[in-house]
């Protein structure tokens, strides 16, 4: 324990504030042990305290800063707090706050630097870490990437050790015993004598005294509450329907709207004829919006009937009108002038396919709509110099900077209130929705303002994940794998996203060879290039992002090359992979799925593997070939994460993202026609029903030294190895999402 | 016209063709039931008409002919209905923004099918759509709600 022992002295400064009536601790400042030119300049605001744990004689509150689009993030961040403070969980209140950079997620950062998550040379490291200061400078209070635990691990942890050794001090100046002579349990400090003092009754004293900075984080082999299965704070409210989510918000006076904009993205408005719908039932105004109207009416339905009604002729669309320009244009960029990265160049791949047998082999996936069940909404008042937010986010700092920017009021005048969220998927890590409504408030005063999209509108303007196609060439030599050179092709989801923010990208998109070029593999010639396609219909991080789509390419490609070596499919990734971590995770899966067991008639099994976010995963899919097509039965799943923080949360977060990645390689794509996207709702947008949701069996490992999140991880390895099963159940080789396109599916 | 929720009678002013989702939601502030689709393709609108399952957002102001009950009316976080209570049992909700729908359509099965199998619960349950996937834990809440009713 000897790196955690420090920690709070050396890595993070942690303050305490006198609240009303009681205290608050906090991490004010991140310092990092390698000297760096950019902490020189940090302005007094970046330095104020900003609270984790506040503490007052109504109780204590825990304030949880990661949004929870339904991955148990305000749990998860609690169960660290709590480790450490000594409460216990259904002692305390769980708080999102209000956002504040001191809140800049710094394993973000981490995770963008051009290092392989193997990678823990001192070159990476430093890295990593002017990184996580840009990260901070940017104030990137944002929940994504897979995050939240590696963010959270040891801070929050601190943070609470922090609160507990200062409320003992506070005990020990009420009581005059010594601090060692106290010790905590269930949210009170305990005399020799047995005497319990509410931590809310220390409060006061607390907020006077100099927070103790020096702490040292438990041992793992004391942890009471980290680690073990817990109830999420949101379960009983989400078995009840009592839980409220950004579209039940509502505010006196609120009046609701609807927008609509060009479904050919980023395209103009022409005209538009509103007689019809300004005459309809609760219809009270319709307003002019960037690139399109709103509706306000005096209920949800009223207004997106209304919305329907206003006839609008839409210019043309700025990228190609139909799916084949896509294609093209992907296919167009394999070349070196739109040569990205080549991260990944071992031994010489050239020379090793001069004259020899090449296996070639070309991979393709689509676009696909994150479609959350919960379609976005947002609330905004604009009043006397503020304005409210009201809306669930990931980004609520950016969400601040826009509203401001767009309305005028000061910075520090715009208040974001983030919501539950009914999933994500990466979808709120947009804010259209929050300007659009910011633009209709700012014409309504002091009139608080609701925008809900209707389905068809969110899935009409949903920056979708990635279009991608992917070119392989390899060798296969004495029954092993031997060369391995593949291209990948995708427009950058980062610079599109960011673009949306006004920030530019810097060197490559490491998005575009994410899930491939990092992968833990010692083959001879192995090479990985990225292509960066010219920018296309708006494009945003779905879960997983770039390896959403490498994962499949990479890996069914390693399988086609396995094949053709005529080697086990477990066993030559096993002799490939150097990283003894992730062979663990393989070696489990063989074990759990009993890998080169007898298999029944028609049936077939594919391993999928894919290191993505740092985080090492196995899958083995097992289909069965049947006359009204192919039966998903059972999918195993191994991950390497450092520390499953709940095993609870873990396996449904697991099992959840096998299927959501399942359901959209077998089913799902979002094209366009006419410049416009084809799929309009769930009918044909099409998603895992749970008639096909096979049974899942998942083992998250603990044999890495980096805590890492698994919000996305899952996702990567999961298509590949259903396209493997497949192949292996009916020879059929599938090299293309939706799957469904090329062969039936019960 | 009247409308009969959770035991409460209630006076609307209403288009006859509003959805009874939104009459519940906008208009008298119930909003247990969602709107996901509005075209009966996700089911988290799903409410109780005369016991029956159906999705409200097909279901026209002027032809509710009966109770409704929503998922506020079938239990509450202090007296659980035997389908919420698996439901916390099993810990099924991520985001959870489904799970109303998904406990209403359950509910009504269950009483139907004390003893369902896995083919009859994957029927019953396949209208209503989960993003987060958490499928395998709806399958054994219900299980766990048929035997906990056929029991009590």
């Amino acid at each position: 324990m000897g790196k955690l022992k420090t920690i709070a002295r050396r890595s993070f400064i942690i303050g305490s504030a006198a609240i009303v009536g009681g205290v608050a601790f906090g991490v004010y400042r991140y310092k990092t042990p390698y000297a760096n030119p950019l902490l020189n300049d940090l302005s007094e605001g970046e330095a104020a305290l900003t609270a984790y744990v506040k503490i007052d004689a109504s109780g204590i509150t825990l304030i949880t800063p990661r949004a929870d689009s339904g991955q148990g993030a305000y749990s998860v961040q609690a169960i660290l707090i709590a480790e450490e403070l000594d409460v216990e969980l259904d002692q305390i209140n769980v708080d999102p706050g209000m956002p504040d950079k001191a809140y800049y997620n710094t394993a973000l950062g981490a995770d963008g630097a051009p290092f392989a998550p193997t990678d823990d040379s001192f070159a990476a490291n430093t890295t990593r870490t002017v990184m996580d200061s840009l990260m901070k400078f940017m104030g990137m209070q944002i929940t994504g990437g897979s995050t939240t635990v590696p963010d959270s691990y040891e801070k929050l942890r601190a943070a609470g050790a922090v609160a507990r050794e200062t409320l003992k001090m506070a005990a020990a100046e009420k009581t005059g015993i010594a601090v060692s002579d106290l010790t905590t349990k269930a949210g009170k400090v305990i005399t020799p004598d047995g005497t319990e003092i509410r931590y809310e009754d220390l409060a006061a004293i607390a907020a006077t005294l100099k927070p103790v900075e020096d702490v040292t984080l438990r041992d793992p082999s004391t942890w009471r509450i980290l680690g073990k299965q817990h109830q999420r704070f949101d379960t009983v409210a989400k078995s009840t329907g009592t839980q409220a989510y950004g579209i039940d918000f509502r505010r006196e006076g609120m009046v609701h709207a609807m927008v609509r904009t060009n479904p050919r993205r980023g395209g103009e408005m022409i005209s538009f004829d509103d007689t019809e719908a300004k005459a309809m039932r609760g219809v009270q105004k319709v307003l002019p919006i960037t690139g399109g109207i709103a509706v306000v009416a005096d209920n949800t339905w009223r207004a997106i009937q209304a919305a329907n009604a206003v006839e609008i002729e839409w210019g043309t669309a700025p990228y190609p009108a139909e799916m084949d320009g896509h294609w093209q244009a992907l296919s167009d960029s394999f070349n070196e002038d739109q040569q990205d990265s080549r991260q990944r160049d071992d031994g010489d791949v050239v020379a090793a396919m001069d004259g020899a047998d090449v296996i070639e082999a070309e991979y393709r996936a689509p676009y696909l709509a994150h479609a959350p069940l919960e379609p976005i909404s947002a609330v905004v008042e604009v009043s006397e110099g503020r304005v409210d937010v009201w809306t669930g986010t990931q980004i609520p700092r950016f969400v601040q900077t826009n509203v401001s920017k767009l309305t005028g009021v000061d910075f520090d005048d715009v208040h974001v209130h983030v919501l539950m969220m009914g999933g994500s998927f990466g979808h709120r890590l947009e804010d259209r929705v929050v300007k659009e409504a910011a633009e209709i408030a700012m014409q309504m005063p002091g009139v608080p303002v609701k925008l809900t999209y209707s389905r068809e509108e969110d899935m009409a303007h949903n920056d979708t994940r990635q279009i991608a196609m992917a070119r392989g060439r390899g060798t296969v030599k004495n029954g092993q794998v031997e060369t391995m050179d593949l291209g990948i092709a995708m427009p950058s989801v980062v610079a599109s996203q960011m673009g949306r923010q006004g920030l530019s990208l810097p060197g490559p998109d490491m998005q575009i060879v994410a899930g491939a070029w990092e992968q833990p593999l010692s083959i001879p010639n192995y090479r990985i290039t990225g292509y960066r396609a010219p920018e296309l219909a708006p494009i945003s991080s779905w879960r997983s992002v770039g390896a959403s789509t490498n994962g499949f390419f990479h890996d069914v490609f390693l399988d086609e090359l396995i094949h053709a070596a005529g080697a086990d499919q477990m066993e030559e990734r096993l002799r490939l992979c150097w990283h003894v971590p992730s062979r663990k995770v393989l070696e489990k899966i063989a074990k759990m799925s009993n890998w080169g067991a007898p298999l029944a008639p028609n049936k077939g099994r594919g391993v999928g593997f894919c290191m993505s976010f740092g985080v090492a995963v196995a899958e083995v899919v097992e289909v069965t070939n049947t006359d009204d097509g192919i039966k998903l039965d059972k999918v195993w799943v191994a991950a390497e994460v450092g520390k499953v923080v709940d095993p609870n949360m873990f396996e449904n977060m697991v099992q959840g993202g096998v299927n959501w990645a399942l359901g959209h390689a077998i089913m799902s794509e979002i094209t366009y026609s006419d410049g416009m996207t084809e799929q309009e709702n769930f009918d044909t947008f099409e998603s895992l029903r749970m008639y096909q949701s096979p049974n899942i069996e998942v083992a998250g490992l603990e044999n890495g030294d980096h805590v890492r999140g698994m919000g996305e991880p899952m996702v990567p390895p999961a298509a590949a190895a259903l396209s493997n099963a497949i192949f292996a159940a009916t020879g059929q080789r599938i090299r293309e999402m939706p799957m469904n396109k090329f062969i039936d599916f019960v | 016209m009247k409308i009969t929720v959770n035991g409460t009678q209630h006076d609307i002013d209403v288009e006859p063709d509003m959805p009874l989702l939104w009459v519940l939601r906008d208009e008298l502030g119930i909003t247990g039931p969602k709107y996901g689709c509005g075209i009966a393709q996700c089911g988290a609108c799903t409410v109780h008409i005369n016991g029956e399952a159906v999705k409200s957002c097909q279901v026209a102001a002027e032809d509710i002919d009966g109770e409704v009950v929503t998922i506020e009316g079938l239990g509450t976080p202090d007296a659980m209905h035997a389908v919420q209570s698996a439901w916390v049992e099993h810990q099924v909700a991520q985001c959870g923004y489904c799970q109303s729908g998904q406990m209403m359509t359950a509910a009504a099965f269950v009483l139907e099918t004390p003893a369902p199998t896995d083919d009859e619960i994957d029927e019953a349950m396949s209208s209503n759509l989960c993003r987060c996937g958490t499928y395998p834990r709806i399958r054994a809440a219900v299980k766990t709600a048929a035997k906990n009713l056929s029991e009590a």
